[in-house]
């Protein structure tokens, strides 16, 4: 026994296991509520993980790093998770394939309009050239969007921020906002939630609908293709 | 279920190798997506394939495992927000605001072409 509480503090702040277990315990406990609310919308658990967390952080005086240490073993499963939606892909390979064109369109339509729209709304706004750069590719998931931010020289950790803010806003949006387009086609709106928020909006589309997360899944995929090749062109073109 | 993960896992290591190798433009784990469909599908053909993880749904058991829960990975990326609170303090409402408006109309966008392009490919199949 330590006769100061505050050295098994700075020891288990310290450890991986602290951060890895506050993560888990605090997404269970959003998620829980998720549940409740039966999956409503603004009770979206990243969302409200993220906050919860990020307060931990502060009042603790906890450096960001030291909690990555622990959380990156959750972070690591981004990978594994993106090449594990071969399988729901390959057991509705029959409505994937009989909606290639509607998709291929969809696809290119989309990827223009999420990196277009966001560079001039973000240039209108008047934001510096910097934060302009980090914020073009907020579409795609964020490994991807890293990736594209720092070919860029622009700052990948607020890319990140900015991916992970889309996908929050992506995801709380997409069924009111559906629902008054009067779509009830779910490949068409699961397509839609996967291009314009990535992986969060996957994981909602998953919520709602088997087929919406299968097309969402897709999506998301083939965006993080598209936009790769898109913002270089899209920033020389339209970035002063 | 080992052997499932680690099926996954190889997958994006021969992803992210020859995506570096070759300098491809296009993530690792997308390579490896494409190149799990291509084993599935290949088992479905030759049965020699069909072992281990590709036997008994082992590696589609694994995969909705992580895919399950697709959210809880995003939630470290998620908190990093606490290393920008000055940028967002600064700039943060515009941020929002950008970052919304184009999610709405990329949603519109998208949704909208593809039941525009599969209502007049079934007008064209009708005729």
């Amino acid at each position: 026994m330590t006769d100061n509480p505050f050295s098994l503090w700075v020891y288990l702040s310290q450890s991986p296991l602290l951060w890895l277990t506050v993560t888990l315990l605090v997404y269970a406990a959003t998620d829980a509520v998720s549940l409740a609310t039966r999956r409503h919308p603004l009770a979206n658990p990243v969302l409200h993980a993220m906050w919860i967390i990020g307060a931990i952080l502060l009042v603790t005086g906890t450096p960001y790093t030291s909690y990555f240490a622990g959380a990156q073993f959750v972070h690591f499963l981004l990978g594994p998770a993106t090449v594990a939606l071969a399988v729901p892909l390959y057991e509705n390979r029959k409505r994937a394939v009989a909606s290639i064109v509607p998709m291929l369109v969809a696809l290119l339509a989309g990827s223009v309009t999420a990196v277009v729209s966001v560079v001039l709304l973000a240039e209108l706004a008047g934001l510096p050239r910097d934060v302009v750069l980090a914020l073009a590719p907020k579409s795609v998931t964020a490994g991807v969007a890293m990736g594209i931010a720092e070919s860029l020289h622009a700052d990948p950790s607020l890319a990140a921020v900015a991916v992970i803010l889309t996908g929050i806003m992506g995801a709380i949006i997409v069924t009111p906002l559906m629902n008054r387009t009067g779509v009830t086609d779910y490949r068409a709106r699961g397509f839609a939630a996967g291009l314009a928020a990535h992986g969060i909006g996957t994981a909602r589309a998953f919520q709602v609908d088997e087929i919406a997360g299968v097309f969402s899944g897709i999506a998301m995929s083939l965006n993080a293709l598209v936009t790769s090749f898109l913002v270089p062109v899209a920033v020389t073109l339209l970035v002063r | 279920m080992l052997a499932s993960l680690g099926l996954i896992l190889l997958c994006q290591l021969i992803g992210e190798a020859v995506v570096r190798g070759l300098g491809l433009p296009l993530p690792g784990p997308v390579l490896g997506l494409l190149l799990l469909l291509m084993l599935l599908l290949a088992r479905d053909r030759f049965a020699w394939l069909s072992f281990g993880p590709l036997r008994n749904a082992g590696v589609e058991t694994a995969s909705k495992g992580l895919l399950a829960h697709l959210s809880l990975l995003f939630v470290p990326a998620g908190v990093g927000v606490v290393q920008k609170l000055d940028l967002l303090a600064s700039h943060g409402v515009a941020i929002v605001l950008v970052l919304a408006l184009s999610v709405v109309v990329t949603l519109l966008a998208t949704v909208l072409t593809f039941r525009l392009v599969s209502c007049l490919l079934k007008l064209g199949d009708a005729r």
